[in-house]
């Protein structure tokens, strides 16, 4: 008896004295892959034709079709694809992966607003050296900042969400509306009108759906986010635009004139579908998704630019989109780098990503290509939807940032905003509680909050 | 102690043989421990790798603190201070300890009032119907709860359209006043049946001499099932106790599930388990979540060992009270 618990002391710690020597090895994870040298096509040529393996982390649908016409080009190299699940999944296996430091791909998908948690690790290869730089202009703008705030390149831009109007023309018919409205303030009364006529909401509101308030203060100028790169974040939710525009959907909200369910389910499926909501204020992808979930309403649909703050104005918001990364850990950095350029690059990949897959593209070729933006939808009346929304694209503020924690912000904002909104409640006094738990986790995490 | 016990059985002489010679004993002792430790070999390196060594660490992560910039450092009980003093933590607590005193009676009360309906042998079909109330356990919680998810539903769920269609407005079963109910009603309805069958097959295990006993002394089902059936399976039904306790405890399917259908109304630290599991992959604070994770492993053993120990003085009691 005496032996065996001896045993089992010393059997315990052991496993503690592994404990401790497997969190010493997490400590560095190889630094971000600055001070390397120009890399020369010579360079890039070489590790093109040298028999590699890469491996893909995505969960974008028959990116397959993109990844065989890189083989195709590249022989030599062979790309394993593998989903490892959407969104927040993803990145914690990504995490996970970085941290045990084996495991990691070489080119992953990063969502922009993810990107500066993955700078902040050094886990990202800085693009730059590698040719990323001579392509910057073949992006609009604002899709490269996001993935280049400064001089290093942190991924290639694959798609974007730049917002607009999705409504149904015949429901804001009967109401009386025959042109969209160019105004918040017309929206308000347009929304009364279609309330009072029909009984639809003109739009929702998902209560939970940070992505879409932050693009509408995105659009508004508000600038909540910033991040040096380094130590210091700038956290400023709750400024006096940020609450001009919470009020404005407090009003709406609590006249009951616009629904906050939440989004992505059945029900708001269902409720897009059968009129419930007379319009979507959504991004890019949104017209081809409605397509799928409303299919019975094909044809009532019509796209338009957001209403303006100011009469005249003709500025947007982003929301959503991604990026190919390609890891600092990765072994054969420029194989990857050739990878992740080509998909979103080469005219022929980018092209079959933006009219089978449906992203919508960020590179101004495919932007300009009579073959994508003269298409005509028939769910949308036979409007060249398209082309609006690569207008639209131009007119999104180029400087906006994240924060290096963009798992918490959203988790929070489902804490303090999304309780409120959904309680039919202040928006512009949650946004100080938001403000208050994003400056208090950053001081806690230990960044300058400026 | 186990020495003396299985040598014995192993040589398995006809009658007690006089002691064998001390030698030969060992030798044949030697070998048959070698074989167990063998035997139990694989068991130990699977405990050892996949429960204590995790267990060890985790506890070993949460004396520590890692932050964004700045890295891991030790932290002594910080974690732990912190936790005593969050307000997060403690709701979690209390909605499960709320969940626990509610949803358990409701829930054990039904299997057992199932499990002696169908022993009375009386209902037909009592196979079929075993089964139908056992089914909900098979249903895989994701299954379950997107179900429930669907049937809540406020604009198109079946529920809030019968009680439009009678007149009663539309009930809203996921708000942030009713989510708790509405999850005590998805977790009674899939744990029901696997209770059920605990204590029916308990109640099948009762000798039929009592029955048969106290049917000739007049008793009718009512009282045979208060004053034999119930007595006889209260081990039974302990078990069942303690299964709930430290499921109600544990719960995170259910509000991790349901937070896809109403994230206004589950917050991120609904229970303490969700709260954790937050921690660690949303708020990337592994540390702070493997503190709490050893607080709540740490109460659930508590409460059930009180438990336990409660049963067990009141067995002991009526033991006493027999004599």
């Amino acid at each position: 008896m005496r032996k065996s618990r001896s045993t089992a002391v010393v059997l315990l710690g052991g496993t503690a004295v592994l404990g401790l020597v497997l969190t010493g090895c997490t400590g560095g994870t190889g630094g971000g892959g600055e001070a390397q040298g120009e890399i020369t096509q010579e360079d890039i040529d070489a590790a093109m034709e040298t028999p590699t393996e890469l491996t893909f982390w995505t969960w974008v649908p028959d990116i397959d079709q993109q990844v065989a016409m890189f083989e195709e080009t590249y022989p030599e190299i062979d790309v394993t694809v593998e989903n490892v699940g959407q969104g927040l999944p993803h990145y914690q296996k990504l995490r996970s992966a970085i941290e045990a430091g084996e495991g990691a791909p070489d080119v992953a998908q990063v969502e922009y607003q993810y990107i500066p948690s993955f700078v902040l690790s050094e886990s990202l290869l800085d693009l730059a050296p590698y040719g990323a730089d001579d392509i910057s202009d073949d992006y609009v703008e604002w899709a490269w900042n996001q993935v280049s705030p400064d001089e290093a390149v942190w991924a290639i831009p694959q798609d974007v969400g730049p917002m607009g109007n999705l409504y149904r023309e015949d429901i804001l018919a009967t109401a009386g509306i025959t042109e969209p409205p160019a105004t918040w303030e017309e929206y308000a009364q347009a929304a009364q009108a279609v309330k009072e006529a029909t009984g639809s909401y003109i739009s929702n509101l998902g209560a939970t759906q940070a992505g879409q308030m932050i693009g509408f203060f995105w659009q508004a100028g508000v600038k909540p986010f910033g991040y040096d790169g380094a130590e210091t974040v700038t956290i400023d939710v709750n400024s006096d635009e940020a609450k001009a525009v919470a009020d404005y959907w407090t009003q709406l909200i609590q006249a009951d004139l616009i629904s906050t369910d939440v989004d992505f389910n059945d029900e708001w499926y269902q409720g897009l579908a059968n009129g419930k909501y007379a319009g979507w204020l959504t991004a890019a992808w949104g017209p081809v998704f409605l397509q799928g979930t409303a299919e019975g309403t094909s044809g009532l649909w019509r796209a338009a630019p957001l209403p303006q703050w100011e009469e005249g104005e003709n500025v947007s918001g982003n929301w959503g989109g991604s990026s190919d990364a390609v890891l600092a850990t990765s072994e054969n950095p420029i194989a990857a780098y050739v990878l992740a350029e080509f998909i979103n690059h080469d005219q022929e990949s980018a092209m079959s990503l933006a009219t089978e897959q449906f992203l919508f593209p960020p590179q101004v070729s495919v932007l300009e290509d009579p073959a994508f933006v003269d298409l005509k939808s028939e769910f949308y009346g036979g409007q060249e939807v398209n082309k609006l929304f690569a207008e639209i694209s131009e007119t999104v503020d180029t400087d906006f940032q994240w924060l290096p924690f963009m798992d918490y912000v959203y988790s929070s904002y489902e804490e303090t905003m999304g309780t409120q909104i959904a309680a039919k409640g202040d928006i512009a006094a949650a946004l100080d509680a938001w403000q208050d738990q994003l400056v208090s986790y950053a001081e806690d995490q230990g960044f300058t909050v400026e | 102690m186990s020495h003396s016990h299985s040598a014995t059985v192993a040589d398995a002489p006809p009658r007690r043989a006089a002691p064998m010679p001390p030698r030969r004993r060992n030798a044949a002792t030697r070998r048959q421990h070698r074989a167990a430790y063998l035997f139990i070999l694989p068991f130990f390196a699977v405990f050892l790798t996949m429960l204590v060594a995790p267990l060890v660490y985790a506890g070993y992560l949460s004396f520590f603190e890692s932050r964004l910039i700045g890295g891991e450092q030790f932290a002594g009980l910080a974690n732990y201070t912190r936790a005593f003093a969050d307000p997060n933590f403690w709701g979690g607590l209390g909605r499960v300890a709320l969940f626990l005193v509610i949803q358990v009676p409701i829930m054990l009360g039904l299997a057992l009032f199932l499990a002696l309906a169908l022993d009375t042998g009386r209902a037909r079909g009592s196979r079929t119907i075993r089964l139908l109330i056992f089914m909900p356990y098979a249903v895989p919680a994701v299954i379950a709860t997107l179900m429930w998810g669907y049937l809540y539903g406020p604009d198109f769920g079946p529920l809030a359209q019968i009680a439009r269609g009678i007149g009663w407005g539309t009930p809203d079963f996921l708000s942030p006043g009713s989510i708790l109910g509405s999850m005590m009603n998805i977790v009674t309805w899939e744990f029901i049946g696997y209770n059920m069958i605990i204590m029916y097959a308990a109640l099948r295990a009762i000798p039929m001499e009592l029955y048969e006993a106290a049917e000739i002394e007049g008793a009718g089902q009512f009282r045979i099932a208060w004053s034999i059936k119930i007595p006889s399976i209260r081990p039974a039904i302990l078990l069942t106790v303690i299964f709930s306790i430290i499921g109600s405890f544990q719960l995170f399917n259910e509000p991790s599930l349901l937070n896809a259908i109403a994230p206004d109304a589950i917050t991120n630290s609904f229970t303490p388990n969700y709260y954790a599991y937050n921690l660690a992959f949303i708020n990337r604070e592994l540390n702070y979540a493997a503190a709490i994770a050893f607080l709540l492993g740490l109460l659930i053993a508590v409460v059930s060992y009180v438990v336990q120990l409660g049963e067990q003085r009141r067995e002991r009691r009526d033991r006493k009270g027999l004599r």
